[in-house]
């Protein structure tokens, strides 16, 4: 199998190549007997590409290709990543990217090529991402998890993550299944669905969105792979949230689970999703486009300044409640839908380095008196616990 | 818009730029592969077929597919397709027996006039058919101004003797040395059909002051170039001016150079950039230290007793109209006069037809040119064709190739009772060239490589020397190079919605982010809507039917490198890679009669 080999992995010096290659041609990858040939993503663009402040097109902002089955929805999620990027104008070197394992963690691999990544242990993105967000709060930090990482393995971490308010864009690209394995449910499989192979699941699944909800989450939305005019924007106005951003997003297994009788299909989430709004993210001072009819723009303005600007599609839904969103949760989910859009924002969200009334300078700046202060001061700091 | 019929021939070919570019529509990429593949033989039979004379071309042809190339789209030059034609044949092995054999003769007699490109394009066709073919030329070889005004450090007799002899080798008769000075005493000679190939012969004059005075140094550029190739003029004056902008003058400039001009200039009336010469042959020019000044129009020849002794200029400048057409008027600088012992006067060529008579049917314009149907090349007089130079003025060899062809159709469709107007359709092969997930029948990894320079003699050496050639073409590792350059826009991307499960893969890993999957609209609409900017309106849109969701796939066919990605990930096979190829008909073409539809 070609791609990142589960372990741990070091991104901190990306290659050269955005490709990741250091020579032009044809890589061979592949395990004994199987051999693989891809051809690298050409390097030319299209010369009319629009550049973003930085002077970047969109395709600066991509990684390796793909090692990805055909036509797999993390793909179209890992595509919106670089699109959000591209549009907010982010160094790419001011990103972390950090993941766990499965078919969704091996995805930051392939965007943002020049960031800085961490592929974790399975299910421990979110306390790796804790940690080096106190260690160094001026990164944007992406989380970028699966079905199996956050809801199995790794509920735990992902519930610690949410309830103490990271600031963070915590990604579950949601299959339902476990693909590296061959197809078997996840915990988010809806009951009743169908494997591949015909069997039916029994087991409850977990609502990933309701439980980042009750725990406190401050950004909160569902989307669908396939629906890029969704997803984008609320990826950007994740990244610009200051406090623990949760995005679930459908993202069909074409291997293992886009047939007939799944919930998490192309054809299942086209014909159930019931979108309650649909975002545009204005930074800095644009004006807000004029054409919205009156009454049905919702602007949610956010600490660092920057606009959502909310069609509503469901004109009694409202993103600031956080009870109503889940009662609404519950009861679409009991008719089969899937509610998709930003489902809650708190725009004076605060997060974890504001509990803590941490330093507000990464630690690797610090100079050695700030970090080390001496005795005088450790005596002094024990004499008022004492 | 209405779903794309990617059935009609045009479609596919028209994203073939460099094909469609083509008055012969050679088959450029398909040559270009086998090139790459060191099949040189084959990739010269290719050009044979479709163009007749691959060497020749391959030096010298004014190579409207460069221009239209897609690699030019994408950086910053075209494909070097001209010079990979000179490869294919440069290294090709005997090719002789690849060639058609001379057929039973069907007793039909054809004539044609002159030895060109246009009438060997003819012959070419139709002697294996069994007609007997009759080439007239006033020269004693064959190949027409392809040997007598094409300087021999740009195309060696060698090259020239091989290309005319395959055709003449067909069994064709070729009478040098005879100039038809009568068509009507030819139409008598009862042939059953007679082809006019006889080019533009005459070169423009410069009627200004002095020019009769000083003509034994005035001399007019086509006919001095023939004199240099048939070894009557061996030497001119150390100090030369070259009057005319278009490859002519170039080849004359060049020439001049050669034969002890050791200040030739280059003078022309328009603006550098408009010249008609095409730029490689100016920069080739440039190269030899023969400055071309422009914006200069000749008023006089100036001259003491007889001998000439510098040409008198005014300075110009262009001015624009309100409707942006272009006027040269007088700048008010004083007049410069050039001194130089000749004149080489390359202001244009003409056709003329003294040798046909008022009564042989043969109805002309205004122009003096004969009425010649565009697609059928016939004259007015039912057994008379033209083609070349000689059906509608001076353009260049690949034209007079694609003449004679159609040209050729028509006699033999005449001569087999059809109606000639009735045109069959091309035939047309369309495959897949999957073979794995990974895997396809043609390189389709996209090289980076810039244009690779054609090597060239050292000036030194090359300025001493007239028939020593100038290029040496490219060696087969810049070929190979060169060959990778090509994007194979030939293999297309076949789309088939009822496939498609618009999971966007492919416009996602689209490097030239072609793709977009949106709701249809008018064209002019569709194209802001696009992932990307679509500035080129002539190049297509290719436009699915309704998908689920109701809306259509649209790609723009403009910048994509047919690199097959947006097949290696599609995971349900809607799109897929497949290899384009479009017989043009010629006379003989099997099932000619029968109109073929497109694969």
């Amino acid at each position: 199998m070609p791609g990142l080999v589960p372990g741990i992995h070091d991104f901190l010096f990306p290659g050269q190549d955005v490709d990741g290659r250091d020579k032009p041609g044809r890589d061979v990858a592949g395990t004994a007997g199987v051999v693989m040939t891809y051809i690298a993503k050409p390097k030319f663009h299209h010369p009319g590409l629009k550049k973003n402040e930085l002077g970047y097109t969109h395709r600066d902002y991509e990684g390796k290709i793909s090692t990805l089955c055909a036509g797999c929805g993390h793909d179209s999620i890992t595509a919106s990543i670089i699109e959000a990027c591209y549009e907010l104008s982010i160094e790419p070197h001011r990103v972390a990217k950090i993941s766990g394992i499965g078919c969704s963690s091996k995805t930051p691999d392939y965007f943002l090529g020049n960031s800085h990544g961490f592929n974790s242990v399975h299910g421990r993105m979110p306390s790796v991402l804790t940690g080096a967000n106190l260690a160094n709060r001026d990164l944007i930090y992406l989380g970028v998890s699966g079905d199996g990482d956050s809801a199995s393995i790794g509920f735990g971490q992902f519930a610690h993550s949410i309830r103490r308010a990271v600031n963070m864009t915590y990604i579950v690209e949601n299959n339902g299944v476990y693909g590296l394995t061959k197809g078997q449910f996840s915990a988010t499989a809806d009951r009743g669905s169908k494997s591949k192979k015909g069997v039916t699941n029994t087991d409850n699944a977990i609502d990933l969105v309701a439980i980042a909800l009750q725990l406190g989450a401050t950004f909160v939305a569902r989307s669908f792979s396939g629906d890029k005019t969704q997803l984008v924007p609320l990826i950007a106005a994740a990244i610009r949230h200051k406090g623990a951003s949760f995005i679930d997003v459908i993202s069909p297994c074409i291997a293992f689970n886009n047939h007939a009788g799944s919930t998490k299909s192309f054809d299942y989430v086209r014909e159930h999703n019931d979108a309650v709004n649909r975002l545009d993210v204005l930074v800095g001072r644009d004006p807000i486009s004029v054409d919205y009819a009156p009454g049905t723009v919702q602007v949610v303005e956010q600490h660092d300044g920057s606009r959502l600007a909310l069609r509503k599609l469901d004109a009694d839904y409202d993103p600031h409640d956080r009870l109503g969103a889940m009662t609404f949760l519950q009861k679409h989910a009991a008719k089969g839908q899937i509610v998709t859009g930003l489902l809650y924002v708190d725009p004076e969200a605060e997060d974890l380095h504001t509990h803590l009334d941490t330093v507000e300078t990464p630690l690797n700046t610090l100079d050695e008196q700030a970090l080390c202060p001496g005795s005088a001061v450790l005596d002094k700091i024990n004499a008022s616990l004492r | 818009m209405k779903p794309t019929d990617i059935s009609a021939p045009d479609y596919f070919h028209k994203v073939v730029d460099c094909q469609w570019a083509c008055p012969a529509h050679t088959p450029v990429p398909e040559y270009i592969r086998l090139i790459a593949e060191g099949r040189y033989s084959d990739a010269y039979m290719i050009n044979w077929k479709s163009n007749v004379f691959p060497g020749i071309l391959g030096r010298t042809c004014d190579r409207p597919c460069e221009p239209a190339c897609r690699r030019g789209r994408v950086e910053d030059n075209p494909v070097a397709i001209c010079r990979l034609k000179r490869v294919a044949a440069d290294f090709k092995d005997d090719i002789k027996h690849r060639l058609p054999k001379p057929g039973p003769k069907n007793g039909k007699r054809i004539a044609l006039v002159g030895g060109g490109p246009a009438s060997l394009a003819v012959a070419r066709d139709l002697a294996p058919l069994g007609y007997h073919c009759t080439v007239f030329d006033g020269d004693p070889k064959a190949g027409g101004m392809m040997r007598s005004q094409i300087p021999k450090f740009r195309l060696p007799d060698s090259v020239i003797d091989e290309e005319t002899d395959y055709v003449l080798n067909l069994g064709v008769e070729f009478k040098g040395g005879q100039r038809v000075d009568s068509l009507k005493q030819l139409l008598a000679e009862n042939y059953d059909a007679i082809f006019v190939g006889s080019g533009a012969p005459r070169g423009r004059e410069l009627d200004i002051p002095g020019r009769k005075e000083a003509a034994a140094n005035i001399h007019i550029g086509i006919e001095w170039l023939a004199n240099v190739s048939f070894g009557h003029v061996e030497k001119i004056g150390r100090r030369v001016i070259v009057l005319g902008g278009g490859n002519t003058a170039m080849d004359c400039c060049r020439t001049a150079r050669r034969l002890g001009g050791e200040s030739v200039k280059v003078v022309v009336r328009s603006g550098f950039e408009e010249m008609k010469a095409s730029p490689w042959e100016k920069e080739d020019a440039l190269h030899e230290d023969i400055p071309i000044l422009n914006y200069m129009v000749p008023v006089a020849f100036k001259h003491v007793a007889g001998k000439l002794i510098g040409v008198i200029f005014q300075k110009v400048k262009a001015e624009y109209d309100a409707k942006g057409r272009r006027n040269l008027v007088p700048s008010g600088e004083p007049d410069e006069t050039i001194p130089c012992d000749d004149v080489l006067v390359a202001v244009g060529q003409e056709n003329a037809f003294p040798w046909i008579e008022a009564d042989c049917g043969i109805e002309f314009d205004k122009w003096h040119m004969p009425k010649v149907d565009t697609r059928t090349f016939v004259s007015t007089n039912p057994k008379v064709f033209f083609g070349g130079d000689a059906a509608f003025g001076p353009k260049n060899i690949i034209w007079a190739v694609a003449h004679g062809h159609d040209a050729a159709l028509s006699i033999h469709k005449m001569l087999s009772g059809e109606d000639i107007n009735e045109r069959p359709l091309p035939e047309v092969h369309v495959s897949s060239q999957k073979m794995g997930i990974h895997e396809w029948s043609y390189d389709n990894d996209i090289s980076t490589d810039k244009r690779f320079k054609v090597p060239h003699r050292d000036k030194v050496i090359a300025l001493k020397d007239i028939r020593a050639e100038v290029e040496l073409g490219y060696d087969l590792k810049l070929a190979l190079g060169e060959a990778e350059r090509c994007l194979n826009c030939d293999v297309q991307t076949v789309f088939a919605a009822p496939l498609c499960i618009e999971c966007d893969a492919c416009v996602d890993i689209c490097p030239m982010d072609c793709i977009s999957f949106t709701e249809n609209g008018e064209e002019d609409d569709l194209r802001q809507r696009l992932k990307a900017p679509s500035p080129h309106h002539d190049q297509a849109l290719y436009v699915s039917g309704d998908l689920k969701t109701g809306r259509v796939m649209v790609k723009d066919e403009d910048v994509c490198l047919h690199c097959g990605l947006c097949a290696e990930r599609c995971p349900t096979g809607a799109w897929d890679m497949q290899k384009y190829l479009i017989d043009m008909v010629q006379a003989g073409s099997t099932c000619q009669s029968k109109a073929r539809s497109a694969a």
